[in-house]
């Protein structure tokens, strides 16, 4: 630990960004562990001295919960990592997941001065390693919690933003309940994101934590159907509620053959593979079928993680299927590049319209058809118009359709008292995630549609500081 | 995790057990099933919730030994311990009063169709249950059924019991000797419920099959038991599991359920093999 290097800027400039060391495409689609490796401290250090530690830093405000970016990469400059992780945590719980799945490119890396000229600061990457220093150290510490106030809150839905109210809560002396449906706690940081991009030990060490700082898990629970919200605020006691459940019900494309046998959304095979481990089957009993040549439906996260795992689970050959060009691919960038490493064929501007099989049910064919951009839409980009006459079929035995989720109405079935939009998401008051049911509070996918982890994360915060003045103040 | 309190073996293949589950015994209503993992390796199967006490807290779940899982399940005894059991899923039956009520359970659908025989009875219907199997060895819950329903006909495949043919004989016959039927309701095998809906679209009389797709999580988010009913792609867990059986396309239910056929068969030849190592 030290002073910070007296480096001028025009020798910060000089150096390049820091590579992170990563496992070969070659080697790496035959396993599942994680395929960045980690910065070493020195690769860390060195990255750290490239910022330039801006009075009036942009990347903060690229951040949803607003890091002290500068602050943290300081301390690693200065070698004191621990300091750097403790700056985080002041505003970020689990900087190890975020460290690997924010999209820094969109967020935090976009505003970095540098990335005008040169390669933004790595930030994920710095993150990321601090937050690993912490753990792999046995370093992390239970934060200390206020006296109990005697008062029960629900979570339901152990997801990115479940995880931080109960964090944010238990330590203000709450007594908190996470309701979750699956047998296992970690929402989409579990069923979904594969075990090569986030280690599900690292989720489970986020969960250990929050266990021991008192924080009850009840698995295997649906609310809406095991119990009601109502009963759980009149009978059971429970003062307030926050509902973190995420958009749980797959879209289709709508288009003939989609119930062929070999047909999958991206929910249904990354939960058999990440949740229920059927690369490990017959070892674990969830079975896939026997897949050669995969294709992908969809330009996101999701779809490069099913892409992804299709290869590490035997495929020969992954397609990629977009409607439009690379360049309004919404996935992370660092996923975009791994794939293609790792051998996925993205097929751009090419939409399907039919699934072809064969006696059986079972899949054999996807019909395509070219597009062609036309004028931007609603979401700025430009909207895929198809190609009359360019129909082509592409051989495949897997299909995986990763085009979204719109919101699981399981739960608000049961809740008629709590508005909704059109799609379904529950409407809030962003400042303070306040519903239209009074002592229910929500945020993440159920309000947002698809959105991000780091999003849901700051959802959680910012629900979690309502739910504690509406329980000082009883005020609605 | 629950427990297993009771198990009974109804037959050479099928066991009755009754878990510990108290929230899931308070809530269930007739037609809804849970999801069930037995160990940390395991699958999540569905399984129809086939009675409840919500006073000692424990539900019902009658399991018919086809493949690993239900066969691993049918191996557990009293005493030993679930890791996963979520619920009640699925939407519950609708129950009223339609008058002549028909139930028709083939092989271990008389278990799926038992709590609605008695949901149906309960609401005032009259309940005529009919009861098969492919042998008499395989009937199960006779007696049950003959202590609430106001008539129970059997019949097996093989002529061992009660009259010789399927299910659907007796409704035809029921119909061709001019019985007013108002609601048919029924579960089994995928061939027996498609001849089911076969049997009473002629007559127009209104007819419920509970169907038994794949399910992953049971709650809508995986899609995994998609079904076509009418024109509609369906999601059993949620929208289900009964539909209109005169709108149910169960070729494509019948297709679908065969989709780990191969996988199935692997997982089952492996663990005989390895009980008779544990055996031996």
């Amino acid at each position: 630990m030290g002073e910070r290097k007296k480096l001028s800027t025009k020798e910060r400039l000089k150096i390049p960004r820091q590579p992170m060391p990563e496992q070969d495409p070659h080697e790496r689609i035959k396993n599942f562990r994680e395929v960045p490796l980690g910065y070493t401290p020195e690769l860390a250090m060195k990255e750290a001295q490239r910022c330039l530690q801006c009075p009036d830093p942009p990347c903060v405000k690229g951040c949803p919960v607003e890091i002290d970016i500068p602050g943290f990469i300081k301390k690693i400059e200065e070698g004191d990592f621990l300091g750097a992780v403790r700056v985080i945590k002041k505003t970020n719980l689990l900087p190890a997941i975020t460290g690997r799945v924010c999209p820094q490119d969109e967020q935090c890396e976009a505003e970095c001065v540098l990335g005008k000229k040169f390669k933004p600061v790595a930030i994920g990457n710095l993150e990321r390693f601090v937050a690993d220093y912490e753990r792999e150290n046995n370093l992390i510490e239970i934060p200390p919690r206020e006296s109990p106030k005697g008062k029960k809150v629900a979570v339901i839905g152990a997801g990115p933003a479940g995880l931080t109210v109960a964090a944010d809560l238990i330590q203000k002396g709450y007594e908190v309940t996470i309701f979750e449906a699956l047998h296992k706690p970690g929402g989409v940081l579990v069923y979904g994101i594969p075990e090569f991009r986030l280690p599900k030990s690292i989720v489970q060490k986020e969960i250990e934590l929050l266990e021991k700082l008192g924080v009850e898990i009840v698995t295997d629970f649906v609310v809406g159907k095991t119990a009601t919200i109502d009963e759980l605020m009149e009978k059971e006691g429970y003062d307030a509620v926050f509902i973190g459940i995420g958009a749980g019900l797959p879209w289709f494309l709508n288009i003939p053959g989609e119930n062929l046998i070999g047909v999958y959304s991206a929910n249904e095979y990354l939960t058999r593979v990440n949740l229920m481990k059927a690369y490990m089957f017959p070892d674990y009993d969830t079975p896939l079928i026997e897949s050669r040549r995969i294709a992908v439906i969809g330009g996101g996260n999701t779809a490069m993680d099913a892409a992804r795992t299709a290869l590490r689970s035997g495929a020969e050959k992954v397609y990629l299927i977009y409607r439009r060009s690379r360049k309004e691919m919404p996935a992370r960038t660092e996923e975009i590049a791994h794939a293609e490493e790792e051998g996925v064929e993205f097929v751009f501007l090419t939409n399907p319209v039919e699934f072809i099989g064969d006696e059986e049910g079972r899949l054999k064919a996807v019909r395509v058809i070219k597009m062609q951009l036309g004028e931007p839409d609603e979401s700025g980009r430009r909207r895929p118009i198809p190609v009359p006459g360019t129909e082509y079929e592409i051989e495949v035995d897997t299909a995986i359709v990763a085009i979204g989720n719109s919101s699981n109405p399981l739960l608000l079935q049961t809740t008629p008292d709590i508005e909704t939009n059109k799609w379904g998401n529950i409407i809030v008051d962003p400042a303070t995630g306040k519903t239209s049911k009074k002592g229910v509070f929500a945020g993440g996918d159920i309000v947002r549609g698809e959105a991000t982890v780091i999003l849901a994360m700051g959802d959680g915060r910012v629900a979690a500081r309502a739910i504690d003045e509406y329980l000082q103040t009883g005020k609605w | 995790m629950p427990e297993i309190v009771k198990k009974t073996i109804l037959n050479r293949d099928v066991c009755r057990f009754e878990i510990m589950a108290p929230r899931i015994a308070e809530k269930r209503k007739a037609g809804q099933f849970v999801i069930i993992r037995l160990h940390e390796h395991g699958e999540r199967i569905p399984l129809t919730i086939a009675d409840a006490d919500p006073e000692r807290g424990t539900i019902t779940l009658i399991v018919q030994g086809v493949g690993k899982t239900t066969r691993e399940l049918n191996n557990m005894k009293a005493g030993d311990k679930i890791a996963d059991v979520v619920g009640p899923l699925g939407r519950p039956t609708h129950i009223e009063n339609f008058g002549h009520s028909v139930v028709v359970g083939g092989g271990l659908g008389t278990a799926v169709m038992y709590p609605i025989a008695r949901a149906l009875k309960d609401a005032g219907n009259r309940v005529t249950f009919i009861l098969g199997a492919r042998t008499r060895s395989l009937l199960i819950l006779e007696d049950e059924l003959k202590g609430f329903c106001d008539e129970v006909k059997i019949c097996t495949d093989d002529g061992s019991y009660g009259k010789k043919g399927f299910v659907t004989d007796l409704l035809k016959e029921m119909i061709e000797e001019g019985e007013k039927i108002d609601f048919v309701i029924g579960a089994g095998p995928i061939p027996m419920m498609k001849a089911l809906a076969e049997t009473t679209r002629p007559h127009g009389i209104k007819t419920v099959a509970s169907l038994n797709p794949i399910m992953v999580d049971g709650t809508g988010m995986c899609g995994a038991c998609r079904v076509l009913v009418g024109e509609e792609t369906k999601f059993a867990c949620v929208d289900g599991p009964e539909f209109d059986a005169h709108q149910v396309d169960f070729d494509l239910l019948w297709k679908r359920n065969r989709a780990y056929i191969k996988q199935e068969k692997i997982a089952l030849e492996r663990y005989l093999k390895m009980q008779q190592g544990a055996t031996f």
